[in-house]
Protein backbone atom coordinates (compact mmCIF):
# COMPACT_ATOMS: atom_id res chain seq x y z
CA UNK A 1 0.00 0.00 0.00
CA UNK A 2 1.40 3.34 -0.91
CA UNK A 3 1.24 6.02 1.28
CA UNK A 4 1.14 9.75 0.92
CA UNK A 5 4.59 11.89 1.65
CA UNK A 6 2.30 13.92 4.37
CA UNK A 7 1.03 10.62 6.30
CA UNK A 8 4.59 9.17 5.96
CA UNK A 9 5.87 12.17 7.72
CA UNK A 10 3.20 12.32 10.66
CA UNK A 11 4.17 8.70 11.18
CA UNK A 12 7.64 8.68 11.18
CA UNK A 13 7.72 12.10 13.01
CA UNK A 14 4.37 12.24 14.74
CA UNK A 15 4.03 15.62 16.81
CA UNK A 16 2.57 16.32 19.74
CA UNK A 17 3.08 12.68 21.62
CA UNK A 18 2.88 12.16 24.99
CA UNK A 19 0.21 12.74 28.03
CA UNK A 20 -1.61 15.50 30.23
CA UNK A 21 -2.35 14.79 33.62
CA UNK A 22 -5.94 13.51 32.96
CA UNK A 23 -7.03 14.93 36.66
CA UNK A 24 -6.85 18.67 35.71
CA UNK A 25 -10.03 20.70 35.32
CA UNK A 26 -8.30 22.28 32.28
CA UNK A 27 -7.89 19.16 30.18
CA UNK A 28 -10.14 16.76 28.44
CA UNK A 29 -9.48 13.52 27.96
CA UNK A 30 -10.77 11.38 24.74
CA UNK A 31 -9.96 7.73 25.26
CA UNK A 32 -11.71 5.80 21.76
CA UNK A 33 -11.55 2.59 19.80
CA UNK A 34 -10.62 -0.94 21.35
CA UNK A 35 -7.85 -3.12 21.58
CA UNK A 36 -9.22 -6.24 19.93
CA UNK A 37 -10.13 -3.96 16.62
CA UNK A 38 -6.93 -2.98 16.31
CA UNK A 39 -7.17 0.83 16.98
CA UNK A 40 -7.26 2.91 20.12
CA UNK A 41 -6.13 6.60 20.34
CA UNK A 42 -6.40 8.24 23.32
CA UNK A 43 -6.37 12.56 22.47
CA UNK A 44 -6.11 15.04 25.23
CA UNK A 45 -6.44 18.75 25.17
CA UNK A 46 -5.70 21.84 27.58
CA UNK A 47 -7.77 24.80 27.47
CA UNK A 48 -6.61 28.20 28.36
CA UNK A 49 -8.43 30.86 30.58
CA UNK A 50 -9.26 32.70 27.51
CA UNK A 51 -10.92 29.78 25.87
CA UNK A 52 -8.38 28.33 23.09
CA UNK A 53 -6.88 25.03 23.33
CA UNK A 54 -2.95 26.03 24.41
CA UNK A 55 -1.70 22.39 24.13
CA UNK A 56 -3.04 19.04 22.43
CA UNK A 57 -1.01 15.81 23.51
CA UNK A 58 -2.07 11.80 21.59
CA UNK A 59 -1.11 8.00 22.28
CA UNK A 60 -2.07 6.08 19.89
CA UNK A 61 -1.93 2.39 19.12
CA UNK A 62 -2.61 1.46 15.42
CA UNK A 63 -1.54 1.36 11.53
CA UNK A 64 0.37 3.99 10.81
CA UNK A 65 -2.84 5.42 9.58
CA UNK A 66 -4.28 5.75 13.31
CA UNK A 67 -0.86 7.45 14.40
CA UNK A 68 -0.75 10.10 11.25
CA UNK A 69 -4.44 10.88 12.21
CA UNK A 70 -4.07 11.45 15.72
CA UNK A 71 -0.43 13.36 14.93
CA UNK A 72 -2.65 15.81 12.33
CA UNK A 73 -5.51 16.33 14.75
CA UNK A 74 -2.98 18.00 17.67
CA UNK A 75 -1.46 19.91 15.18
CA UNK A 76 -5.11 21.25 14.15
CA UNK A 77 -6.75 21.92 17.38
CA UNK A 78 -4.47 23.90 19.17
CA UNK A 79 -4.91 27.92 18.79
CA UNK A 80 -8.90 26.85 18.16
CA UNK A 81 -11.59 27.13 20.47
CA UNK A 82 -13.45 24.37 21.27
CA UNK A 83 -16.19 24.79 19.31
CA UNK A 84 -14.03 25.59 16.32
CA UNK A 85 -11.97 22.08 17.26
CA UNK A 86 -15.20 20.19 17.28
CA UNK A 87 -16.33 21.05 13.47
CA UNK A 88 -13.37 19.06 12.32
CA UNK A 89 -14.44 16.65 10.05
CA UNK A 90 -13.12 13.11 9.65
CA UNK A 91 -13.29 13.83 6.10
CA UNK A 92 -10.85 16.89 5.89
CA UNK A 93 -8.35 14.58 7.91
CA UNK A 94 -8.89 11.81 5.40
CA UNK A 95 -8.14 14.05 2.29
CA UNK A 96 -5.14 15.99 4.01
CA UNK A 97 -3.55 12.87 4.74
CA UNK A 98 -4.75 10.73 1.51
CA UNK A 99 -6.03 8.31 3.42
CA UNK A 100 -6.54 4.76 1.17
CA UNK A 101 -10.62 3.84 1.36
CA UNK A 102 -9.84 0.46 3.66
CA UNK A 103 -7.94 3.49 6.18
CA UNK A 104 -11.03 5.76 6.06
CA UNK A 105 -12.07 4.35 10.07
CA UNK A 106 -8.78 5.98 11.17
CA UNK A 107 -9.80 9.58 10.78
CA UNK A 108 -13.09 8.70 11.90
CA UNK A 109 -11.44 7.67 15.17
CA UNK A 110 -9.15 11.07 15.33
CA UNK A 111 -12.52 12.63 14.96
CA UNK A 112 -14.27 10.91 17.82
CA UNK A 113 -11.60 11.20 19.91
CA UNK A 114 -11.69 15.03 19.43
CA UNK A 115 -15.10 14.88 20.36
CA UNK A 116 -14.49 12.67 23.37
CA UNK A 117 -11.98 15.04 24.84
CA UNK A 118 -13.78 18.20 24.19
CA UNK A 119 -17.32 16.47 26.21
CA UNK A 120 -14.98 15.61 29.03
CA UNK A 121 -13.60 18.95 28.89
CA UNK A 122 -17.04 20.43 28.97
CA UNK A 123 -18.30 17.85 31.51
CA UNK A 124 -15.49 18.89 33.89
CA UNK A 125 -16.22 22.56 32.94
CA UNK A 126 -19.86 21.89 34.08
CA UNK A 127 -19.10 20.27 37.49
CA UNK A 128 -17.11 23.24 38.49
CA UNK A 129 -20.35 25.28 37.65
CA UNK A 130 -22.23 23.80 39.39
CA UNK A 131 -21.77 23.99 42.88
CA UNK A 132 -20.93 28.12 42.50
CA UNK A 133 -24.50 28.18 40.83
CA UNK A 134 -25.94 26.74 43.80
CA UNK A 135 -24.16 29.26 46.47
CA UNK B 1 25.47 -19.54 0.67
CA UNK B 2 27.73 -17.57 -1.96
CA UNK B 3 24.72 -16.67 -4.02
CA UNK B 4 23.47 -13.70 -1.86
CA UNK B 5 24.73 -11.03 -4.11
CA UNK B 6 22.54 -12.85 -6.87
CA UNK B 7 19.57 -12.82 -4.89
CA UNK B 8 19.30 -9.44 -3.39
CA UNK B 9 20.57 -6.16 -4.44
CA UNK B 10 22.06 -3.90 -1.80
CA UNK B 11 18.80 -1.22 -2.18
CA UNK B 12 16.45 -4.21 -1.36
CA UNK B 13 15.39 -5.07 2.29
CA UNK B 14 16.65 -7.63 4.05
CA UNK B 15 14.01 -10.41 2.96
CA UNK B 16 12.28 -12.13 6.24
CA UNK B 17 9.07 -13.93 4.47
CA UNK B 18 10.30 -16.91 3.37
CA UNK B 19 6.99 -18.42 4.22
CA UNK B 20 5.27 -16.02 1.38
CA UNK B 21 7.73 -17.10 -1.00
CA UNK B 22 11.33 -17.87 -1.29
CA UNK B 23 13.81 -16.97 -4.31
CA UNK B 24 14.69 -19.35 -6.83
CA UNK B 25 18.51 -20.87 -6.04
CA UNK B 26 20.62 -20.07 -8.82
CA UNK B 27 21.64 -23.45 -9.35
CA UNK B 28 17.97 -23.96 -9.90
CA UNK B 29 17.96 -21.42 -12.55
CA UNK B 30 21.08 -22.87 -14.06
CA UNK B 31 19.35 -26.25 -14.57
CA UNK B 32 15.87 -24.72 -15.79
CA UNK B 33 17.99 -22.32 -19.07
CA UNK B 34 18.44 -25.22 -21.62
CA UNK B 35 14.96 -25.78 -21.08
CA UNK B 36 13.89 -22.14 -21.64
CA UNK B 37 15.68 -22.39 -24.96
CA UNK B 38 17.13 -25.21 -27.16
CA UNK B 39 15.93 -28.04 -24.81
CA UNK B 40 12.36 -26.15 -25.73
CA UNK B 41 10.67 -29.53 -26.80
CA UNK B 42 6.78 -30.64 -25.73
CA UNK B 43 7.44 -33.83 -23.34
CA UNK B 44 4.85 -35.31 -24.94
CA UNK B 45 6.06 -35.40 -28.44
CA UNK B 46 7.08 -38.92 -28.93
CA UNK B 47 8.35 -38.81 -32.58
CA UNK B 48 11.10 -36.90 -32.30
CA UNK B 49 14.34 -36.19 -30.15
CA UNK B 50 13.32 -32.55 -29.46
CA UNK B 51 10.33 -34.55 -27.54
CA UNK B 52 12.53 -37.12 -26.06
CA UNK B 53 14.73 -34.60 -24.81
CA UNK B 54 12.24 -32.44 -23.01
CA UNK B 55 10.76 -36.05 -21.50
CA UNK B 56 13.75 -36.87 -20.38
CA UNK B 57 14.11 -33.90 -18.29
CA UNK B 58 10.13 -33.91 -16.96
CA UNK B 59 11.00 -37.50 -16.17
CA UNK B 60 13.83 -36.80 -14.10
CA UNK B 61 12.28 -34.13 -12.19
CA UNK B 62 9.46 -36.05 -11.44
CA UNK B 63 12.30 -38.61 -9.70
CA UNK B 64 14.03 -36.03 -7.69
CA UNK B 65 10.52 -34.72 -6.48
CA UNK B 66 9.65 -38.15 -5.21
CA UNK B 67 12.96 -38.62 -3.39
CA UNK B 68 11.93 -35.86 -1.44
CA UNK B 69 9.26 -37.45 -0.06
CA UNK B 70 10.24 -41.10 -0.43
CA UNK B 71 7.74 -41.78 -3.09
CA UNK B 72 7.66 -43.44 -6.14
CA UNK B 73 8.35 -41.25 -9.56
CA UNK B 74 5.14 -42.97 -11.15
CA UNK B 75 3.08 -41.48 -8.12
CA UNK B 76 3.94 -37.88 -8.79
CA UNK B 77 2.28 -35.52 -10.90
CA UNK B 78 3.09 -31.98 -11.58
CA UNK B 79 0.35 -29.35 -11.23
CA UNK B 80 0.56 -25.25 -10.94
CA UNK B 81 1.23 -25.35 -7.18
CA UNK B 82 -0.03 -26.17 -4.19
CA UNK B 83 -3.72 -24.45 -4.59
CA UNK B 84 -4.38 -26.81 -7.21
CA UNK B 85 -3.22 -29.64 -6.04
CA UNK B 86 -4.59 -29.14 -2.79
CA UNK B 87 -7.91 -28.51 -4.93
CA UNK B 88 -7.23 -31.86 -6.98
CA UNK B 89 -6.74 -33.77 -3.79
CA UNK B 90 -9.93 -32.70 -2.02
CA UNK B 91 -12.37 -32.13 -4.55
CA UNK B 92 -11.22 -35.50 -6.56
CA UNK B 93 -11.36 -37.88 -3.95
CA UNK B 94 -14.29 -36.36 -2.98
CA UNK B 95 -16.00 -36.42 -6.22
CA UNK B 96 -14.53 -39.73 -6.97
CA UNK B 97 -16.05 -41.83 -3.81
CA UNK B 98 -19.13 -39.61 -3.02
CA UNK B 99 -21.59 -42.69 -3.80
CA UNK B 100 -20.11 -44.39 -0.58
CA UNK B 101 -18.27 -42.16 1.95
CA UNK B 102 -19.35 -38.18 1.76
CA UNK B 103 -17.19 -36.64 5.13
CA UNK B 104 -14.53 -35.19 5.19
CA UNK B 105 -12.06 -33.80 7.98
CA UNK B 106 -10.05 -30.88 8.31
CA UNK B 107 -8.65 -28.33 10.84
CA UNK B 108 -9.28 -24.82 11.47
CA UNK B 109 -5.89 -23.69 10.72
CA UNK B 110 -5.69 -24.89 6.97
CA UNK B 111 -4.62 -22.52 4.40
CA UNK B 112 -7.48 -20.89 2.79
CA UNK B 113 -7.47 -23.00 -0.40
CA UNK B 114 -8.03 -25.85 1.45
CA UNK B 115 -10.73 -23.98 3.78
CA UNK B 116 -12.30 -23.17 0.85
CA UNK B 117 -12.60 -26.04 -0.85
CA UNK B 118 -14.03 -27.79 1.51
CA UNK B 119 -16.56 -24.90 1.81
CA UNK B 120 -17.34 -25.40 -1.44
CA UNK B 121 -18.05 -29.37 -1.32
CA UNK B 122 -20.27 -28.41 1.61
CA UNK B 123 -22.45 -26.60 -0.88
CA UNK B 124 -22.21 -30.05 -3.06
CA UNK B 125 -24.09 -31.72 0.18
CA UNK B 126 -21.00 -33.09 1.63
CA UNK B 127 -20.36 -33.12 5.04
CA UNK B 128 -17.41 -31.41 7.05
CA UNK B 129 -15.73 -31.43 10.27
CA UNK B 130 -13.52 -28.27 11.28
CA UNK B 131 -11.48 -29.49 14.04
CA UNK B 132 -10.39 -27.10 16.19
CA UNK B 133 -6.58 -26.87 17.08
CA UNK B 134 -4.87 -26.84 20.48
CA UNK B 135 -3.35 -23.56 22.12
CA UNK B 136 0.37 -24.91 20.74
CA UNK B 137 -1.25 -25.08 17.11
CA UNK B 138 -1.34 -29.11 16.82
CA UNK B 139 -4.13 -31.31 16.46
CA UNK B 140 -5.31 -33.21 19.59
CA UNK B 141 -5.29 -36.72 18.00
CA UNK B 142 -8.07 -38.11 20.06
CA UNK B 143 -9.94 -35.44 18.98
CA UNK B 144 -9.25 -36.53 15.32
CA UNK B 145 -9.96 -40.10 16.30
CA UNK B 146 -13.51 -39.52 16.87
CA UNK B 147 -13.98 -37.15 14.27
CA UNK B 148 -13.30 -39.40 11.89
CA UNK B 149 -15.94 -42.23 11.08
CA UNK B 150 -16.65 -44.85 8.57
CA UNK B 151 -18.58 -42.54 6.33
CA UNK B 152 -14.90 -40.54 6.32
CA UNK B 153 -13.19 -40.49 2.96
CA UNK B 154 -10.80 -38.20 3.48
CA UNK B 155 -8.69 -36.29 6.14
CA UNK B 156 -6.62 -33.02 5.10
CA UNK B 157 -4.09 -31.61 7.47
CA UNK B 158 -1.66 -29.75 6.62
CA UNK B 159 2.02 -30.33 7.24
CA UNK B 160 3.17 -27.18 8.79
CA UNK B 161 1.21 -24.01 8.97
CA UNK B 162 2.30 -21.34 6.92
CA UNK B 163 1.72 -18.72 9.58
CA UNK B 164 3.23 -20.36 12.65
CA UNK B 165 5.30 -22.75 11.07
CA UNK B 166 3.77 -25.68 13.76
CA UNK B 167 4.49 -28.93 12.55
CA UNK B 168 1.77 -31.68 12.95
CA UNK B 169 1.85 -35.13 14.31
CA UNK B 170 2.06 -36.92 10.68
CA UNK B 171 2.89 -40.25 11.33
CA UNK B 172 0.49 -40.10 14.54
CA UNK B 173 -2.43 -38.82 11.92
CA UNK B 174 -1.57 -41.30 9.01
CA UNK B 175 -1.91 -44.23 11.08
CA UNK B 176 -5.38 -42.65 12.53
CA UNK B 177 -6.37 -42.69 9.03
CA UNK B 178 -5.21 -45.74 7.80
CA UNK B 179 -6.91 -47.63 10.54
CA UNK B 180 -10.17 -46.06 10.04
CA UNK B 181 -9.90 -46.31 6.38
CA UNK B 182 -9.95 -42.53 5.54
CA UNK B 183 -7.49 -41.53 2.96
CA UNK B 184 -4.95 -38.61 4.33
CA UNK B 185 -3.67 -35.79 2.57
CA UNK B 186 -1.80 -33.37 3.93
CA UNK B 187 -0.65 -30.10 2.42
CA UNK B 188 3.14 -29.95 2.63
CA UNK B 189 3.54 -26.70 0.79
CA UNK B 190 5.43 -25.47 4.06
CA UNK B 191 7.19 -28.45 4.99
CA UNK B 192 8.84 -30.12 1.99
CA UNK B 193 11.85 -29.60 1.61
CA UNK B 194 12.33 -27.94 5.58
CA UNK B 195 11.38 -31.58 7.53
CA UNK B 196 11.84 -35.30 6.39
CA UNK B 197 8.82 -36.77 4.74
CA UNK B 198 8.08 -40.26 3.96
CA UNK B 199 5.05 -40.62 2.65
CA UNK B 200 5.12 -44.38 3.34
CA UNK B 201 6.47 -43.87 6.94
CA UNK B 202 3.42 -41.51 7.74
CA UNK B 203 0.65 -43.51 5.77
CA UNK B 204 0.24 -40.69 3.51
CA UNK B 205 -1.64 -41.08 0.51
CA UNK B 206 -1.88 -37.34 -1.13
CA UNK B 207 0.54 -34.69 -0.65
CA UNK B 208 0.77 -31.20 -2.14
CA UNK B 209 3.63 -29.45 -2.71
CA UNK B 210 4.47 -26.16 -4.09
CA UNK B 211 7.67 -25.06 -6.06
CA UNK B 212 8.42 -21.74 -4.67
CA UNK B 213 8.51 -22.68 -1.31
CA UNK B 214 11.18 -24.89 -1.54
CA UNK B 215 13.62 -22.04 -3.61
CA UNK B 216 12.07 -23.16 -6.87
CA UNK B 217 9.95 -21.55 -9.50
CA UNK B 218 6.52 -20.24 -9.09
CA UNK B 219 3.78 -21.66 -11.33
CA UNK B 220 4.81 -25.23 -10.79
CA UNK B 221 3.66 -27.57 -7.76
CA UNK B 222 3.04 -31.39 -7.25
CA UNK B 223 0.71 -33.87 -6.14
CA UNK B 224 1.63 -37.36 -4.69
CA UNK B 225 -0.94 -39.42 -4.94
CA UNK B 226 -0.07 -43.02 -3.64
CA UNK B 227 -1.04 -46.08 -5.85
CA UNK B 228 -1.20 -48.69 -3.60
CA UNK B 229 -3.27 -48.75 -1.86
CA UNK B 230 -4.70 -46.99 -5.23
CA UNK B 231 -6.04 -43.64 -4.85
CA UNK B 232 -8.37 -42.47 -7.48
CA UNK B 233 -9.13 -38.87 -8.27
CA UNK B 234 -11.61 -37.30 -11.16
CA UNK B 235 -9.44 -34.95 -13.02
CA UNK B 236 -10.63 -31.14 -12.53
CA UNK B 237 -8.78 -30.31 -16.23
CA UNK B 238 -9.43 -32.88 -18.81
CA UNK B 239 -8.00 -32.97 -22.04
CA UNK B 240 -4.77 -34.63 -23.96
CA UNK B 241 -4.71 -37.15 -20.93
CA UNK B 242 -1.31 -36.14 -19.08
CA UNK B 243 -0.22 -37.19 -16.08
CA UNK B 244 -2.13 -40.39 -15.94
CA UNK B 245 -5.05 -38.33 -16.73
CA UNK B 246 -5.45 -36.92 -13.75
CA UNK B 247 -4.36 -33.34 -15.11
CA UNK B 248 -4.47 -32.57 -18.89
CA UNK B 249 -2.09 -29.26 -20.41
CA UNK B 250 1.21 -30.04 -21.68
CA UNK B 251 3.65 -29.65 -18.56
CA UNK B 252 5.86 -26.33 -18.64
CA UNK B 253 8.93 -28.52 -19.03
CA UNK B 254 11.46 -25.54 -17.77
CA UNK B 255 9.22 -25.09 -14.30
CA UNK B 256 9.26 -28.73 -13.78
CA UNK B 257 12.70 -29.03 -14.32
CA UNK B 258 12.87 -26.45 -11.45
CA UNK B 259 10.67 -28.45 -8.90
CA UNK B 260 13.24 -31.37 -9.45
CA UNK B 261 16.13 -29.41 -9.14
CA UNK B 262 14.92 -27.66 -5.70
CA UNK B 263 13.82 -30.34 -4.97
CA UNK B 264 17.07 -32.08 -4.81
CA UNK B 265 18.80 -29.31 -3.79
CA UNK B 266 16.53 -29.98 -0.53
CA UNK B 267 16.94 -33.51 -0.19
CA UNK B 268 20.70 -32.97 -0.24
CA UNK B 269 21.32 -29.69 2.33
CA UNK B 270 17.87 -30.36 4.69
CA UNK B 271 19.73 -31.75 7.54
CA UNK B 272 22.47 -28.71 7.44
CA UNK B 273 20.18 -26.02 6.83
CA UNK B 274 18.16 -27.43 9.30
CA UNK B 275 20.52 -26.96 11.76
CA UNK B 276 21.85 -23.47 10.32
CA UNK B 277 18.41 -22.20 10.63
CA UNK B 278 17.53 -22.91 14.04
CA UNK B 279 20.66 -21.08 15.18
CA UNK B 280 19.81 -17.83 13.33
CA UNK B 281 16.17 -18.67 14.37
CA UNK B 282 17.33 -19.19 18.38
CA UNK B 283 19.69 -16.22 17.97
CA UNK B 284 16.93 -13.81 16.41
CA UNK B 285 14.93 -14.60 19.24
CA UNK B 286 17.55 -14.69 22.30
CA UNK B 287 18.16 -11.30 20.60
CA UNK B 288 14.75 -9.78 21.05
CA UNK B 289 14.18 -11.39 24.16
CA UNK B 290 17.13 -9.41 25.81
CA UNK B 291 15.94 -6.15 23.91
CA UNK B 292 12.36 -5.73 24.45
CA UNK B 293 9.92 -7.19 27.22
CA UNK B 294 6.60 -8.69 26.35
CA UNK B 295 7.00 -10.31 23.55
CA UNK B 296 5.64 -13.77 22.90
CA UNK B 297 5.93 -16.58 20.29
CA UNK B 298 2.78 -17.69 18.82
CA UNK B 299 2.50 -21.12 18.02
CA UNK B 300 4.75 -24.62 19.56
CA UNK B 301 8.46 -23.45 19.62
CA UNK B 302 10.10 -26.80 19.59
CA UNK B 303 7.65 -28.88 16.92
CA UNK B 304 8.06 -26.29 14.72
CA UNK B 305 10.09 -25.47 11.40
CA UNK B 306 12.95 -24.09 12.21
CA UNK B 307 12.90 -20.84 9.65
CA UNK B 308 9.68 -19.48 11.14
CA UNK B 309 9.04 -17.23 14.18
CA UNK B 310 5.51 -15.40 14.70
CA UNK B 311 5.58 -13.34 17.94
CA UNK B 312 3.45 -10.88 19.25
CA UNK B 313 4.48 -7.55 20.35
CA UNK B 314 2.44 -6.33 23.34
CA UNK B 315 0.25 -3.13 22.52
CA UNK B 316 2.41 -2.25 19.11
CA UNK B 317 -0.25 -2.69 16.06
CA UNK B 318 1.74 -5.02 13.58
CA UNK B 319 1.06 -2.43 10.25
CA UNK B 320 2.43 0.04 12.36
CA UNK B 321 5.73 -1.68 13.30
CA UNK B 322 6.24 -2.91 9.95
CA UNK B 323 6.01 0.47 8.03
CA UNK B 324 8.55 1.69 10.63
CA UNK B 325 11.30 -1.45 9.81
CA UNK B 326 11.81 0.09 6.18
CA UNK B 327 14.58 -2.01 6.00
CA UNK B 328 13.00 -5.50 6.79
CA UNK B 329 10.50 -7.20 4.46
CA UNK B 330 8.58 -9.56 7.13
CA UNK B 331 4.53 -10.21 7.26
CA UNK B 332 2.09 -9.41 9.80
CA UNK B 333 -1.08 -11.23 11.63
CA UNK B 334 -2.42 -7.87 12.07
CA UNK B 335 -5.72 -7.53 9.91
CA UNK B 336 -4.79 -3.98 8.82
CA UNK B 337 -2.91 -5.21 5.97
CA UNK B 338 -5.66 -6.44 4.46
CA UNK B 339 -9.10 -5.29 3.47
CA UNK B 340 -10.86 -7.21 6.03
CA UNK B 341 -9.49 -6.10 8.91
CA UNK B 342 -10.01 -9.30 10.57
CA UNK B 343 -6.61 -10.37 12.57
CA UNK B 344 -5.59 -13.81 11.26
CA UNK B 345 -7.99 -16.65 12.14
CA UNK B 346 -4.95 -18.61 12.52
CA UNK B 347 -3.57 -16.82 15.13
CA UNK B 348 -7.47 -16.77 16.79
CA UNK B 349 -8.14 -20.58 16.16
CA UNK B 350 -4.63 -21.01 18.97
CA UNK B 351 -6.87 -19.18 21.63
CA UNK B 352 -4.33 -15.84 20.94
CA UNK B 353 -6.59 -12.51 22.26
CA UNK B 354 -7.52 -10.45 19.50
CA UNK B 355 -5.54 -7.62 20.82
CA UNK B 356 -2.36 -10.00 20.78
CA UNK B 357 -3.18 -10.95 17.10
CA UNK B 358 -2.60 -7.14 16.20
CA UNK B 359 0.43 -7.13 17.43
CA UNK B 360 1.69 -10.28 15.57
CA UNK B 361 4.41 -10.47 13.03
CA UNK B 362 5.71 -13.52 11.03
CA UNK B 363 8.99 -13.66 11.06
CA UNK B 364 10.74 -16.23 8.07
CA UNK B 365 13.83 -16.99 7.60
CA UNK B 366 15.82 -18.89 4.97
CA UNK B 367 18.59 -20.47 2.85
CA UNK B 368 20.19 -16.81 1.80
CA UNK B 369 19.16 -15.57 5.51
CA UNK B 370 23.12 -14.31 7.10
CA UNK B 371 23.81 -14.05 10.83
CA UNK B 372 24.42 -10.29 9.75
CA UNK B 373 20.76 -10.05 8.77
CA UNK B 374 19.37 -11.36 11.70
CA UNK B 375 21.41 -9.08 13.64
CA UNK B 376 20.36 -5.75 11.57
CA UNK B 377 16.50 -7.20 12.27
CA UNK B 378 16.61 -7.62 16.37
CA UNK B 379 18.27 -3.94 16.46
CA UNK B 380 15.69 -2.45 14.11
CA UNK B 381 12.26 -4.36 15.35
CA UNK B 382 13.98 -3.40 19.03
CA UNK B 383 14.24 0.07 18.03
CA UNK B 384 11.13 0.64 16.37
CA UNK B 385 8.60 -1.71 19.03
CA UNK B 386 10.57 0.69 21.52
CA UNK B 387 9.14 3.73 19.87
CA UNK B 388 5.96 2.72 18.79
CA UNK B 389 5.25 1.65 22.60
CA UNK B 390 6.60 5.14 23.81
CA UNK B 391 3.51 6.38 22.15
CA UNK B 392 1.15 3.05 22.51
CA UNK B 393 -1.92 4.28 25.17
CA UNK B 394 -1.96 0.58 25.74
CA UNK B 395 1.57 0.47 26.88
CA UNK B 396 1.22 3.23 29.41
CA UNK B 397 -1.86 1.79 31.11
CA UNK B 398 -0.34 -1.92 31.21
CA UNK B 399 3.09 0.31 32.76
CA UNK B 400 0.40 2.10 34.93
CA UNK B 401 -0.82 -1.40 36.21
CA UNK B 402 -4.23 -1.30 34.90
CA UNK B 403 -5.48 -3.78 33.13
CA UNK B 404 -6.95 -3.12 29.72
CA UNK B 405 -9.79 -6.43 29.81
CA UNK B 406 -11.40 -3.79 32.83
CA UNK B 407 -11.81 -0.79 30.33
CA UNK B 408 -15.67 -1.00 28.65
CA UNK B 409 -14.13 -0.73 24.64
CA UNK B 410 -16.58 0.59 22.37
CA UNK B 411 -15.97 -2.12 19.56
CA UNK B 412 -15.95 0.17 16.30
Amino acid sequence: MAYSEKLIDHYENPRNIGSLDKGAEDVGTGLVGAPACGDVMKLQIKVGADGLIEDAKFKTFGCGSAIASSSLVTEWVKGKTIDEAETIKNTDIAKHLALPPVKIHCSVLAEDAIKAAIADYRAKASKKDEPQAAE
Amino acid sequence: MTAIAQIRRNDQPIYLDYQATTPLDPRVLEAMMPYFTYKFGNPGSRSHSYGWEAEEGVEKARGQVAKLIGADEKEVIFTSGATESNNLAIKGVAEFYKDRRNHIVTTVTEHKCVLDTCRHLEQQGFDVTYLPVQKNGLVDLEQLRAAVTDKTVLVSIMAVNNEIGVIQPLAEIGAICREKGAFFHTDAAQAAGKIALDVEAMNIDLMSISGHKIYGPKGIGALYVRRRPRVRLVAMIVGGGQERGFRSGTLPTPLCVGLGEAAEICSNEMAAEAERLTKLRDRMLKGLNAKLPEIYVNGDLDRRIPGNLNISFAHVEGESLMMGIKNLSVSSGSACTSASLEPSYVLRALGVEEEMAHTSLRIGLGRFTTEHEVDTAVDELAHQVTKLRAMSPLWEMSQEGIDIKSIEWAAH
